[in-house]
């Protein structure tokens, strides 16, 4: 056999994200703490770096390389440059909140970065092995991310939770894995994909390993009922790591399920049609549903997750390739969304206290006008109320759903939506008509409020760049 | 029935006998050395797989490292297996239904003839002078180098959340200071005292 060496021209934003943690992890044992800061500024130049890198080799082309293990296609480089910006915004974001607690340490960028390189290889899989292989580093990350307050009890069992359901849906998806190699006699997904055409949806060890397959996804991606892990991560760890983990890791998760499903199971939508509407059903009416009850702001933020993630489902079973743009412009909105309000949480936490109940954000609107308003538009763009993006994004979903006929499925989506309107609206009661509990002013650094500020307002602010961005997912799914 | 069928069906019995002890046996030290054995017996089937050099690397890791470790910590933490055990007869009939199901679906799907002999051929046999050995490293080093890059980070994460996670620095934990004790000089250490002779005491 002879070996071409393997063209490393596409990898070269993974290696150099890759070689900087490395560079940090070093150069972080020489700083003292009063220099922490330039572990920090680096990661966020990585980040920069990496997103000029990937930018300068944006191509149309498709390109495969290291023995068709990594695909650098559109819909990568759009996900990449999407993680870039959401990791490097949850650094700004968690500066202030880690230096009071003690968590700004060097291990905090550090693993957060190879958690972006997890990240990006997940994107870039076009090979089961690949694939694992990103999830496990992404996933290993996380785990190190929670337990990262270890002196809090809630952030070791929250870590522990995660640990162990994570294993659990590593193996289902390694023996889902493992039925679609033992039938098709491959891992490369496009290989799977001539393979499945040839057998045919009847193939019963097919269905078996895909069936395995679509509950470790929907365990990764938190949707009910593999969702038991969210509100308790999401509440036990601490709010920069909740943050990290609800924005970047829910696009590489939404990757993988397009690059296994789309990219190599498409033929047999017709089978898991059926198990994404189960999923997705019932993500959209328990999640919805017992957020209402909750009274902690993360945890009702965890529940809304899983609301989200069942409206991504939807768009993927419409099996259209207008779903698949819709999903993916749904996910990049979410991801936004979601880092604004944990953003906010944040940003109302100071040196011991945790702003983490609905209570604390009672009058916010007399201590602070401007936060209050840019929650509002948080509040508004999540539950999907014009003129916010997030109207669009569910309405968009809802569309790919009508057209391929499932209408009773779109009622009931946007019944529950409106349902789940009542948390979102009940947080803006809280904000301007009750009387606030405290007059502690907020206060954050000003690279934040700026950023906040940014994030909240393009929610509405992008309209005019609307069409571009939906046309920049149709492309990324036609170019699949 | 050949040598080999008969070596199969000795090491798998062996197996499966193993495997069933780890889990029914009471005291844990017993149940660590029944793994090792079940270990043993896995890699010999490997080995009848013409997987040899798998079937030394289960030895050596498995066995060799990771055992070995295992049996320090059993024996070194006190587990109260009474503990352990008191909620079993609770989750017992959630988790033999469960089982069950699972093993019959599995007995469905692998008993459907799709992985029977006749749809998987025997492959060809391999060369004089095959090395499996040589034939892996190869291929990692070529074709799976980047899966293999990315193991290798993950075994880089592991360690650095492995020391992040544990790694106390305590006010007042002794060091030694090899720099500060070579740079040492007699006179920070030794002080001469001048002092008056003493008298004898009379009495």
């Amino acid at each position: 056999m002879n070996f071409v060496a393997p063209d490393i021209s596409p990898v070269i934003p993974e290696i150099f994200v890759l070689s900087m943690a490395c560079l940090i992890l070093v150069a972080d044992l020489y700083l003292s703490d009063r220099f922490r800061i330039v572990s920090f500024l680096l990661a966020v130049g990585t980040l920069l770096g990496a997103a000029f890198l990937t930018l300068s080799d944006m191509g149309a082309e498709r390109v495969y390389t290291f023995s068709n293990m990594f695909v650098d296609d559109t819909l990568s480089d759009v996900l990449k440059l999407a993680i870039y910006a959401l990791v490097f915004v949850v650094f700004v974001y968690s500066r202030r909140y880690t230096q009071d607690r003690g968590l700004f340490r060097g291990e905090y960028f550090v693993i957060g970065l190879f958690g972006t390189v997890g990240m990006m290889v997940m994107v870039s899989a076009s090979h089961l092995l690949t694939l694992y292989l990103g999830l496990e580093l992404l996933a290993l990350s996380l785990y190190t991310m929670v337990a990262f307050q270890r002196d809090s009890a809630t952030a070791t069992e929250a870590a522990m939770k995660y640990f162990v359901l994570g294993a659990m849906a590593s193996g289902m998806l390694l023996y889902g894995m493992s039925m679609l190699y033992g039938v098709t006699g491959s891992l490369e997904i496009a290989v799977i994909k001539a393979r499945v055409a040839e057998l045919g949806v009847d193939n019963l060890i097919l269905v078996f390993g895909l069936v395995f397959v679509v509950v470790g996804l929907a365990f990764k991606l938190g949707a009910v009922p593999f969702h038991m892990w969210v509100p308790d991560v999401y509440h036990g760890a601490a709010t920069s790591t909740t943050l990290y983990i609800s924005t970047a890791p829910k696009l590489a998760g939404f990757a993988i399920l397009i690059r296994l499903l789309i990219g190599g199971l498409e033929d047999l939508s017709a089978v898991w049609q059926d198990m994404l509407i189960i999923l997705a059903v019932l993500s959209i009416g328990i999640g919805n549903l017992i957020a209402i009850a909750q009274t902690n702001i993360k945890r009702m933020l965890a529940y809304s997750t899983i609301a989200h993630m069942g409206f991504l489902l939807l768009g993927i079973l419409s099996a259209t390739p207008n779903g698949y743009s819709s999903a993916l412009f749904y996910a990049l909105v979410y991801a936004f969304m979601s880092l604004g309000g944990f953003g906010m949480i944040l940003m109302l936490s100071r040196k011991g206290f945790e702003a983490e109940n609905l209570d604390d954000f009672k009058g916010l609107n007399q201590r602070s006008p401007w936060h209050a308003f840019l929650m509002l538009i948080l509040m508004f763009s999540m539950a999907g109320i014009p003129p916010t993006v997030g109207f669009y994004a569910k309405f968009g979903v809802i569309q790919s759903l009508i057209d391929v006929g499932l209408v009773w499925l779109a009622v009931v989506a946007v019944l529950f939506a409106v349902i789940g309107a009542f948390y979102y609206l009940r947080i803006i009661k809280l904000m301007y008509f009750d009387d606030p509990e405290t007059d502690a002013p907020v206060q954050a650094t000003v690279d934040m409020q700026v950023l906040l500020s940014v994030n909240a307002w393009a929610l509405i602010l992008v309209m005019p760049w609307l069409g571009s961005i939906i046309d920049l997912c149709r492309r990324a799914i036609a170019g699949l | 029935m050949t040598f080999e069928l008969l070596t199969f069906f000795f090491f798998s019995a062996v197996l499966v006998f193993a495997s069933a002890m780890v889990i029914t046996i009471r005291n844990p030290v017993k149940a660590a050395l029944f793994l090792v054995l079940a270990f043993f017996s896995a890699a010999c089937l490997w080995v009848l797989l013409e997987a040899e050099f798998l079937g030394i690397v289960l030895i050596l890791v498995y066995v060799g490292a990771v055992m070995v470790l295992f049996l320090f910590v059993v024996m070194m933490l006190d587990v109260n297996l009474a503990r352990m055990r008191e909620g079993f007869g609770e989750y017992l009939p959630m988790g033999a239904i469960v089982a069950i199901l699972m093993v019959a679906e599995m007995a469905i799907v692998l008993g459907s003839g799709e992985f029977s002999l006749a749809n998987m051929p025997q492959p060809a046999g391999h060369p004089e002078g095959y090395s499996n050995t040589k034939e892996l490293g190869r291929l990692i080093y070529t074709v799976y180098v980047y899966p293999f890059e990315i193991a290798a980070l993950i075994l880089l994460v592991a360690i650095v959340a492995a020391i992040a996670l544990t790694l106390r620095k305590r006010p007042n934990t002794k060091h030694q200071n090899t720099a500060q004790q070579i740079q040492v000089k007699r006179s920070d250490r030794v002080r001469l005292v001048k002092m008056p002779s003493e008298k004898k005491p009379e009495n």
